[in-house]
């Protein structure tokens, strides 16, 4: 009796392990089918660096250059803003602040972390847009540069915690052998303990960008969605998520336009999955 | 010459009396080898001297320790550090090659000219006994040296910062017995340069390398004398039971 009910609980826990691959092998294949079937009409080649993304007039003009470089713009900004304030503030709380402002700051971040990002996005339109505009003296405030500083608050917690994790995880001793040669504590962070946790840290920075780059309500409602190739920071971008999200609702199922935005899903996916994996590398070699 | 003076020195963590009146002096150019059981606060007594007890809550210090004359206490940190080097129980290479690992504390102290620091690297790693074994691959990692080489390694990165004093803190406690002759031997000539306090578990080390001995145990200096003395007619019955290793 008790070996059946072993027997019965080993399957059912199987079952959960098989259950969730299972279910991501049909989500991949689903969006595989679908938007392969884009590459009937359009070379991938035309899809991935064509210039201009009409995917409505006729025939449809389906180039999603702009919109990769929309994604690009406002990551690689927002990992200009967040990383050093990130790995800075992860620095403080390992290494500085006392135990008090240690625990205060934790919370805080955490309590950022919980902020849903449409309300981060809201609050990004009605702050940082018209202040955008009025610094600028630009047209429209609803710019790449706007999507990048909202985005940076969506990065910071996972970057933060997971570097401090890294730092706290390397050795006392490191420290202390540094400290032993007449190292400042400031020296001792800069050439060991960065360094010793360094795998950490890139790992705290790819699953950041990596938050970045699948974000999408914030970046719909702040960067203006123009699909145009972007010249500068100050210019509305849009990106492949607020594509997707922007035009699934009007796409006619199974016409061109819809294969397409599938087939900016799977683009989507090879990025995450790209950082996903680089950031894994990253941890592992730390242990 | 008196390197350091210590007098009537107390080391208090929160409740722990971890050194009780303490008075001591170290000589220039001796090996003092610190000995007792665990808990007796020699490490505490070698982590006051270089002031790396200061990182710990709750420190109550009371009684002075001088440097050449000098209060530590009154001393900037960092200066004191590079005066007197460390060397831990555990050989901790950093994740650099052989030369870098050496290089490190000359590049920190702010030594560019490469001539200079390839020499200040080798001279280091000649006093640590370890040239030979390592000039035809100093680019290699520090991990790929045996313990004993990683622990000799160790001792020229402290050599390197060109300190006056350095502390042991159970230098050979991870190393098998061939390698911690080789770094018995390295110490033993490092004594004509340097002066040298070995905190050691292994009482018959303290007999081969020590000029004196102190002998410690729940934070009192119980005796200090010539090593022979202490291992042939200790004045204290307790020592004489601890090195006879009636406990410990």
């Amino acid at each position: 009796m008790r070996k059946f009910r072993e027997f019965i609980i080993e399957k059912l826990v199987l079952l959960c392990g098989i259950a969730s691959i299972f279910f991501v092998v049909l989500i991949f294949l689903f969006l595989l089918k679908e938007g392969f079937a884009v590459f009937k009409t359009v070379h991938p080649f035309a899809f991935l660096g064509g210039k201009s993304w009409y995917p409505i007039s006729e025939p449809p003009r389906l180039g999603i250059l702009p919109l990769i470089l929309g994604s690009i713009l406002v990551t690689v900004g927002a990992a200009i803003i967040s990383i050093p304030i990130g790995v800075g503030c992860a620095i403080y709380i390992a290494e500085i602040a006392p135990k008090k402002t240690k625990e205060i700051l934790k919370a805080g971040i955490e309590l950022l972390a919980a902020i849903p990002s449409v309300v981060l996005g809201f609050i990004g339109m009605v702050t940082i847009v018209p202040l955008a505009k009025m610094l600028f003296h630009l047209p429209t405030g609803l710019t790449a540069l706007s999507g990048s500083i909202m985005l940076a608050f969506m990065a910071m917690p996972t970057i933060v915690s997971i570097a401090e994790d890294a730092l706290y995880s390397v050795p006392k001793t490191y420290k202390e052998g540094a400290l032993a040669m007449g190292a400042t504590h400031w020296q001792a962070i800069w050439r060991v303990m960065l360094r010793a946790a360094s795998s950490g840290i890139l790992a705290a920075v790819m699953l950041g960008i990596g938050r970045v780059i699948g974000e999408t309500m914030a970046v719909m409602m702040i960067t203006g969605n123009a699909a145009v190739i972007p010249h500068s920071f100050f210019a509305p971008v849009r990106t492949l998520t607020a594509t997707i999200a922007a035009e699934m609702g009007e796409a006619v199922i199974g016409s061109e336009h819809y294969f397409a935005l599938f087939a900016i899903g799977i683009v989507l996916f090879v990025i995450s999955f790209g950082i996903n994996v680089t950031a894994d590398l990253f941890l592992h070699k730390r242990q | 010459m008196v390197i350091f003076k210590i007098e009537k020195l107390n080391v208090r963590f929160g409740s722990v009396h971890a050194l009780r009146d303490v008075s001591e002096e170290i000589l220039e150019h001796e090996i003092l080898t610190v000995i007792g059981p665990s808990n007796s606060g020699k490490s505490t007594l070698l982590r006051t001297l270089n002031r790396m007890n200061d990182l710990l809550p709750n420190l109550r210090i009371t009684g002075t320790v001088e440097l050449e004359g000098e209060n530590i206490r009154r001393m900037d940190v960092e200066a004191l550090r590079r005066r007197v080097g460390t060397v831990f129980a555990l050989p901790l290479p950093l994740p650099l090659s052989i030369f870098d690992n050496v290089a490190y504390g000359p590049r920190m102290h702010g030594l560019r000219n490469k001539k200079k620091m390839a020499e200040r690297v080798e001279t280091a790693l000649r006093q640590a006994y370890l040239w030979d074994e390592v000039k035809d691959r100093l680019h290699e990692s520090a991990f790929k040296l045996s313990g004993g080489q990683q622990q000799r390694l160790c001792i020229a990165r402290t050599l390197a910062v060109e300190p006056e004093v350095i502390l042991f803190d159970e230098p050979c406690s991870g190393l098998d017995p061939i390698s911690t002759a080789k770094v018995e031997d390295a110490m033993l000539k490092l004594k004509q340069r340097y002066t040298l306090v070995l905190v050691t578990n292994n009482v018959k080390q303290a007999a081969r390398v020590g000029d004196r001995t102190a002998f410690f145990l729940n934070g009192e200096l119980i005796e200090v004398d010539k090593t022979e003395k202490i291992f042939t007619v200790p004045r204290d019955n307790r020592t004489d039971d601890y090195i006879r290793g009636r406990f410990g």
